[in-house]
């Protein structure tokens, strides 16, 4: 690639590529950002009519919205802290020698390889279910009334079912990561009489560092727009109380048939989504320059 | 201070005896050096020392106490690591001060001794860098200030320097021995040059296959091997050793001489052979001989003896310094 023309030659090459990719992100964007200004109803079709900036100002205003904003930031914070600390934890387990590694790690990774609305479906109905639940059958064990998961904490719940979901991909990352801390490392800190908990603190958290900062950039990227989960279980409810920022869109898309509000919503959700990702780099990029 | 005793210590990984059963005593600011063969024990002798492996049997006394127990930290003993071991993420002061820091020291009793070792190592400029941003020597050097900061009773160090290039290896002979004579510690240093063994050691333990084979000063083992594994592991060019007729005439089954203790001669001597290879060195020229009715010998002869491939030669044994061995390669004396 050193001369003029092998450069130019390269870049003729990759530009057929480069403009479908560009072509398959500017066409749905620009068409959104188009049905974004119209009045544009699933109910009145061939009525549409240039709206402005009308539909922007009905999502930013609906109540719904902050509610989904503040549900959407509680699943991605919440969902990672689980994962971030129950994957170190467990990561640290499996790292130990022990009988049967491989099974255990196998049935450990298991939870990722099983499509979302299963998941939640098992959970809905086989732990959380107030009635025929685990959860509940174990309440009634020790004489404690059952707790109703999905209606009377229904955030908590799908976060819950979320991390469950994200766990073993946390695991696995910071289970790699820790297998490759030097040994000699361990021993040295051993001999400089640092016990369990020191060696943690200064020398496996900060070698994790960079593999914690990989899992939380992954993980936020999925999780901003977790839908399944909510779709079969709580549907968004009660009242709003579980609606995240995409089933919104979803809910005044196909529920209220208000497509140009929708699209409205989408943009406004590519917008927030830039700007976490915007604060996400600035805080943790750093780590991963080093 | 820093006597090391071992009583019987064994070491077995599974169904494989590594170390069957050794004795050592180590006096308190001796320089021994373990030196072997790889897969001889020496490393693992040295980590059941340290604690980083229990023993299987046996009693391990540092400094009048039995440390068998006890663990690495508290043994009172550093440690430098072939890799060094720094931990990445700190700086340098921070990699020194990290044993003080888990000692629970005060926060200037911690400046001082760091700026001390610093100092004693030429790394006060360094104190703020990563380990990632120093040369290899300099890594070496950050691993010992953070051995010596803790005043131990003993220094452990397991192949130290065989990642640095040559040059600078000699150099860090020279500054481990000064180490050594400044702060009076016992050091025990594993490797597997003998070259870097003879050339620190106080005190050299030869092993081989988990077993001791000799122990003494380097001058001992070098005039005085007890068996065909010393005498053919001290020294270099190696020694030559010839069995048969030859060995026979001194009333041994084999007879070992060294390169620089062959007579060599254009013209008579008691052997005849032909120059295979003829390394010159410039002071000293290896002459690779294939003598007649008897193995390749290597010969050292001064730097200025004319010689070439091909050419014939006689090599006399200085007859004084012929090292006998019975038939179970033991020294005849």
């Amino acid at each position: 690639m050193a001369t003029l023309h092998t450069r130019s030659a390269a870049r003729l090459m990759i530009a057929p590529s480069v403009l479908l990719l560009l072509a398959w992100m500017i066409v749905p964007l620009s068409m959104t950002i188009y049905f974004s200004l119209l009045r544009y109803n699933l109910l009145m079709p061939g009525m549409e009519e240039f709206a402005g900036l009308s539909n922007y100002t009905y999502f930013l205003t609906d109540p719904a919205f902050f509610q989904a904003i503040f549900n959407t930031l509680a699943i991605v914070l919440g969902v990672l802290f689980i994962t971030v600390a129950g994957g170190i934890a467990l990561a640290l387990l499996l790292d130990q020698p022990m009988f049967g590694q491989g099974i255990v790690r196998i049935l450990v990774i298991a939870p990722f390889l099983i499509m979302p609305t299963v998941a939640a479906l098992v959970w809905k109905n086989m732990f959380m279910n107030p009635v025929n639940g685990l959860f509940a059958w174990l309440a009634k064990l020790v004489g404690l009334q059952p707790f109703d998961f999905l209606a009377n904490a229904p955030l908590f719940s799908i976060i819950l079912i979320v991390a469950w979901q994200w766990l073993p991909f946390a695991t696995l990352i910071l289970l790699t990561a820790l297998q490759s801390l030097d040994e000699e490392q361990k021993e040295a800190a051993q001999m400089d009489g640092a016990g369990a908990w020191s060696r943690f603190i200064y020398l496996v958290l900060p070698h994790l560092s960079r593999a914690i900062t990989v899992v939380i950039l992954i993980q936020t990227i999925f999780l901003l727009s977790v839908f399944a989960e909510i779709l079969v279980t709580t549907n968004g409810g009660p009242g709003t109380q579980s609606t995240n920022l995409t089933f919104l869109v979803y809910a005044q898309a196909l529920l209220q048939f208000d497509v140009g509000g929708a699209s409205a919503g989408g943009i406004i959700a590519v917008i927030l989504a830039n700007i976490v990702a915007i604060f996400l780099m600035r805080m943790i990029g750093k780590t991963l320059e080093a | 201070m820093g006597s090391i005793t071992l009583k019987n210590v064994s070491k077995v990984f599974g169904a494989h005896a590594v170390i069957p059963s050794i004795d050592l005593d180590i006096n308190d600011g001796e320089f021994v050096v373990f030196v072997g063969p790889s897969g001889c024990g020496k490393s693992t002798l040295l980590r059941l020392i340290a604690g980083l492996e229990d023993v299987s049997g046996g009693e391990v006394v540092i400094d009048g106490k039995n440390a068998t127990e006890l663990p690495p930290a508290k043994r009172g003993l550093s440690m430098v690591f072939q890799s060094y071991a720094l931990y990445p993420h700190m700086s340098v002061r921070g990699n020194i001060a990290f044993p003080l820091k888990m000692a629970g020291e005060d926060k200037s009793v911690i400046d001082k001794k760091v700026q001390d070792a610093a100092r004693v190592l030429n790394l006060t400029d360094y104190l703020e860098r990563k380990p990632r941003q120093l040369s290899g020597g300099q890594r070496q050097r950050v691993a010992i200030g953070r051995a010596i900061v803790r005043q131990p009773d003993a220094f452990l160090f397991d192949e130290p320097l065989s990642n640095l290039d040559a040059a600078l290896r000699v150099n860090m002979w020279l500054e481990i021995s000064q180490l050594h004579q400044q702060l009076k510690t016992t050091m025990i240093y594993v490797t597997h040059d003998q070259v870097e063994a003879m050339t620190m050691a106080d005190k050299i333990v030869v092993l081989n296959r988990g077993r001791i084979e000799q122990v003494g000063s380097p001058l001992e083992l070098y005039h005085r091997p007890d068996n065909l594994f010393v005498a053919g592991f001290i020294g270099s060019p190696k020694m030559n050793f010839v069995s048969g007729a030859p060995a026979a005439a001194y009333h041994a089954h084999t007879i070992g001489i060294r390169p620089e203790h062959l007579v060599l001669s254009k013209d008579h001597g008691t052997w005849r052979g032909t120059v295979g290879v003829a390394e010159h060195l410039g002071s000293d020229t290896f002459l690779h001989v294939k003598a007649d009715g008897i193995d390749t010998m290597t010969a050292r002869v001064s730097g200025d003896f004319p010689v070439t491939h091909g050419d014939q030669v006689f090599l006399t044994p200085d007859a004084q310094r012929v090292h006998r061995f019975d038939e179970k390669g033991m020294a005849i004396r």
